[in-house]
């Protein structure tokens, strides 16, 4: 009985055979390639630098005050002067602090405050929650909090979003809002150092247009052509 | 650079850049790491110290800038207010994972420092800049209300 298994008549089907040594092979050889492949020399890509004629296209400019001296029309010629000025006015870097709420908005997108802040009673903040919890005097570059020493929000009076470019011109020119007669007004635009931050808003926060000297100009000569607002 | 810095009433001797962190300062060189690094840009209030009195936030702020003042941490936290929150947050057992109590802690008492009496208003004000990723913001609100009646000698 035992030997029938023997003399079993079929013969058994050859299998197709890989010996060990071929897949050794071919996963050494693979090693060897991804090893190769990590270790093979590249130029990885260098930074460039940005060259400076192409930065200065990147900054919005203010049109210079002698673009407007074209418009026979003083009134015309000082709206359209305001309308100049009025393109940092509508900027995001002042509009985050001239809210209609008693919350500041933040980032080119405007967005609310993170965290939740109130404007407290002298407009830097609550007590415990105050400005000067995160701001500094400067911006800070470790944690991208911008910084200024007179860091607030402009007085509720002086609420700009939501406003259209002649709310806003009327506003800034009634002392009862603005608290600032014409010459104030001015020296606030052109010297105040919270306004200067505008242009110098660190981390990635698009500045104001142009430049405060150029903003300057340009609300002398609104101002010298009788201060005239849009509708 | 080397700064000399006062921390929890002794003056340290640190050489670090003007411009490290003093979250970094007092956690790495220090050791003291009872304050909190949750997200390094003034969003959670997990860093919050003392300086001079008022609660800052420990990640935006240089060293260079606090070489002349007082700091405290949790460590060292005393006073009539801490005391009563202290007891408060253990009576309402208010921590969870516990991550962000230490800064929690901190604006707490710098808020019963400066109202004596604050409304449910006055502490989400004040306390809206420290994040509970555990939530537990009743408890806490809960604990300050008990802690300010500690101090206006009520039992609550
Ligand atoms: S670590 Fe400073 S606020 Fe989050
Ligand atoms: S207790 Fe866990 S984060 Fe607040």
């Amino acid at each position: 009985m035992i030997g029938s298994r023997e003399s079993s008549p079929e013969p058994r089907r050859r299998r197709f055979r890989i010996g060990c040594l071929p897949i050794v092979l071919v996963v050494v050889a693979a090693i060897v390639l991804a090893i190769v492949y990590v270790l093979y020399p590249r130029t990885m890509p260098q930074t460039q630098p940005i060259p400076a004629a192409q930065l200065l296209e990147q900054i919005e400019r203010l049109r210079p005050v002698s673009d407007f001296d074209g418009i026979p029309d003083l009134q015309e010629r000082s709206i359209a002067l305001f309308r100049e000025a009025g393109r940092v006015l509508e900027s995001p870097r002042c509009m985050n602090c001239h809210p209609r709420t008693d919350r500041p908005t933040q980032t080119d997108a405007m967005r609310p405050h993170t965290p939740w802040v109130s404007r407290g009673p002298d407009g830097a903040g609550e007590a415990a929650m105050r400005c000067s919890t995160c701001h500094r005097e400067e911006n800070y570059a470790a944690s991208g909090v911008p910084g200024n020493p007179k860091w607030k929000l402009a007085p509720i009076e002086m609420a700009w979003q939501g406003k259209t470019l002649g709310e806003i011109c009327r506003q800034i020119l009634d002392p009862a809002r603005s608290h600032m007669n014409r010459e104030e007004l001015f020296r606030h635009m052109v010297e105040d150092e919270l306004v200067a931050w505008a242009w110098t808003p660190g981390g990635q926060r698009t500045p104001a247009p142009g430049t405060q000297a150029e903003f300057g100009a340009i609300i002398k000569a609104w101002l010298d052509t009788g201060g005239e607002c849009p509708r | 650079m080397s700064y000399a810095i006062f921390v929890n009433g002794q003056i340290h001797h640190v050489e670090d850049d003007g411009q490290t962190p003093l979250l970094w300062v007092l956690r790495d060189t220090l050791k003291l790491t009872g304050t909190k690094y949750g997200c390094g840009v003034a969003q959670c209030g997990a860093c919050t110290v003392h300086v001079d009195g008022q609660p800052m936030r420990s990640c935006t702020l240089p060293l260079e800038i606090v070489a002349s003042s007082q700091i405290t941490t949790i460590e060292a936290v005393e006073g009539a207010e801490a005391e009563a929150v202290r007891a408060a947050w253990l009576a309402r057992d208010v921590p969870q994972c516990g991550f962000c109590q230490s800064g929690q802690i901190m604006c707490a008492v710098a808020l019963l420092r400066t109202v004596g009496s604050p409304t449910d208003g006055d502490v989400d004000t004040a306390m809206s800049g420290n994040i509970c990723r555990c939530a537990t913001y009743n408890r806490i609100r809960a604990a300050i209300h008990d802690a300010a009646g500690t101090l206006r000698g009520q039992t609550t």
